[in-house]
């Protein structure tokens, strides 16, 4: 079997290496990540749908469902706003150091995530540059429930900035100021102007940003305490049944995260297929 | 990523002088307390015991031998996830197959699968209670707890990364140059060297910087499944939550500060590489 070209290419000359590429990334995919993958879910089926049930639907592991969920949603709420600010700010505004504040916004990709939680605690610990203020004001921001909220808040921090800033950059100006002389306020530029524009990139780059709070781990154990329902995230979870040698619990939480995972890949595909088509638009 | 860099900012959007200032602030504060601040901490802290502390840390044969690790397995993962990543793309830009979206898809997967889940998934498949598992023990082949499930978990969270960015380069520029040089007489592989690979060359960096940042610094997959013997299946961010948790700050944050500085060097190549890429 050959490759056919890609429509858009009407001429039919096919190009050579279909056959060994698409070998090798068939293989390598296969045995590294679905060959692993179906291992867990093959387990979870052992399991058993009555046991499945019964494991996740334990008041531990509700409890920290209801923590990632709802930190991980804040967490994304909080960087749509914030990151769709700093993002406005990088497109539009000049101001001395920019290229490096640019370059700055991609460190949580590249800072290990174990350096992160370390780093985030010693600030937000009560005694910490940042905490010991918030301390004084009465807000306990590390070994509480906010502090996973600031972690998941950090990892998630350029997956928005990253999504909007192409998008503001290639809005054309002209736009807002026909607006602006058609005598629309600062508040309606924005809502009726900008942020039609900006809702795909803005609603990808949220959705990302949960998707990887939800899954986060390295960041969040040191500066959440890891008390049991109270601050105790779900993969946290996973890695205590695991250390128990409760393999079957383990699975049974796993298998539910990898689902998550795939609705999740589903959506922010559409997501971005949605943002390329008001992308293409005129 | 780099925008049009002359341009004044216009746009009726934009807002008033007073509006420029107090937003430019707002999202440098944001930035501050959640970037600036925790990295400058990093330093501070490694130094808290003074520069023979902190030299003290890094001399360490156990630091020495976590950050070998940490080499070891970047100088693994990074050549054959870039391999297979340049594969992948050749395969999903270029040619149209039943089942292409799937494969992008599962090529996709590791970037939202919690790397929690991805170290489970091949203590599943190589633990002692796995249908592997009496198999590998039998013939004395060490898997989990061992270099070789260190490298592999990293392989997993890192694969995603030189595919990812450039199967859409390569789909922007089409085949018509790679298919002039094959009507030209050149070989596949002429074709690939000396057309395709400089067209990509900037792209395919990038994708290496990224790559190369995740297999240093991968953090959850890699705890599940290191068994965290010290000198042994211990990688530096491993060792930075092993010297923590023994309250030795000060060592943990001089390693950690390594590992910040290893960060800021890809932040660096990213930024220069970014601007060639374009946006």
């Amino acid at each position: 079997m050959r490759g056919v070209l890609a429509p858009t290419h009407p001429r039919r000359r096919v190009l050579p290496g279909f056959r060994l590429s698409l070998g090798i990334t068939t293989a390598y995919v296969g045995l590294l990540i679905v060959a692993p993958l179906a291992a867990l879910t093959l387990r979870a089926a052992k399991i058993g749908p009555s046991q499945l049930v019964a494991t996740i639907s334990s008041e531990r592991v509700l409890a920290a469902a209801g923590l990632s969920f709802g930190a991980s949603f804040a967490a994304a709420l909080i960087n749509a706003v914030c990151g769709l600010l700093v993002a406005w700010v990088l497109v539009r505004y000049r101001f001395p150091g920019r290229p490096v504040v640019d370059a700055c916004v991609d460190l949580p990709f590249a800072l290990p995530t174990s350096v992160a939680g370390i780093a985030l605690t010693a600030v937000y610990a009560p005694t910490g540059w940042l905490g010991a203020p918030l301390a004084a004001a009465g807000v306990q921001a590390a070994f509480t429930r906010l502090g996973v909220v600031i972690a998941l808040t950090f990892v998630g921090l350029p997956f928005v900035v990253r999504a909007v800033q192409p998008v503001l950059e290639d809005l054309d100006p002209e736009v807002e100021d026909a607006a602006a002389s058609l005598g629309a306020s600062r508040v309606q530029i924005f809502r009726r102007v900008l942020l039609p524009s900006i809702l795909p990139a803005l609603l990808t780059g949220s959705t990302l940003a949960f998707a990887r709070a939800l899954g986060e781990y390295g960041s969040v154990i040191f500066i959440s305490g890891n008390l049991p329902l109270r601050t105790e995230v779900v993969p946290l979870l996973i890695v205590a049944r695991l250390e128990q040698y409760d393999y079957d619990g383990a699975t049974a939480i796993a298998a539910v995260m990898l689902a998550l995972s795939f609705g999740l890949l589903l959506a922010i595909n559409s997501l971005q297929a949605w943002s390329r088509r008001r992308e293409a638009m005129p | 990523m780099s925008g049009p860099r002359d341009r004044p900012a216009i746009g009726a959007g934009s807002g008033g002088r007073a509006a420029r200032w107090a937003l430019t602030a707002l999202a440098l504060l944001f930035l501050g307390c959640f970037l600036l601040i925790p990295l400058a901490a990093v330093f501070v802290q490694a130094l808290a015991e003074g520069a023979g502390g902190y030299w003290r840390a890094i001399a360490d044969p156990d630091t020495r031998a976590a950050l070998r690790l940490t080499v070891l397995t970047a100088l693994m993962a990074v050549p054959v996830n870039t391999l297979v990543g340049l594969a992948a793309a050749w395969a999903i830009a270029r040619f149209q197959f039943p089942g292409r979206r799937l494969l992008v898809a599962l090529i996709d997967l590791p970037f939202t699968v919690s790397p929690v889940v991805a170290g489970l998934v091949f203590v599943l498949l190589f633990g002692a209670q796995s249908a592997l598992g009496p198999w590998l023990s039998e013939h004395g082949i060490r898997i989990l707890f061992a270099v070789p499930g260190i490298i592999l978990a990293t392989l997993f969270v890192t694969s995603p990364f030189v595919a990812r960015e450039l199967i859409p380069v390569m789909q922007e520029q089409g085949i018509e140059e790679e298919q002039a040089a094959l009507a030209l007489g050149a070989s596949g592989w002429q074709t690939f060297w000396r057309v395709t690979l400089p067209n990509i060359r900037w792209a395919l960096l990038y994708g290496v910087v990224l790559l190369n940042a995740r297999a240093i610094g991968e953090f959850g997959a890699v705890s599940i499944v290191s068994g965290h013997i010290r000198g042994q299946t211990n990688t530096a961010p491993l060792h930075v939550e092993i010297l923590y948790n023994e309250y030795n700050f000060a060592a943990a944050f001089a390693v950690a500060s390594v590992l910040a500085a290893a960060a800021l060097l890809t932040l660096a190549a990213k930024a220069i590489i970014g601007r060639r890429v374009g946006p």
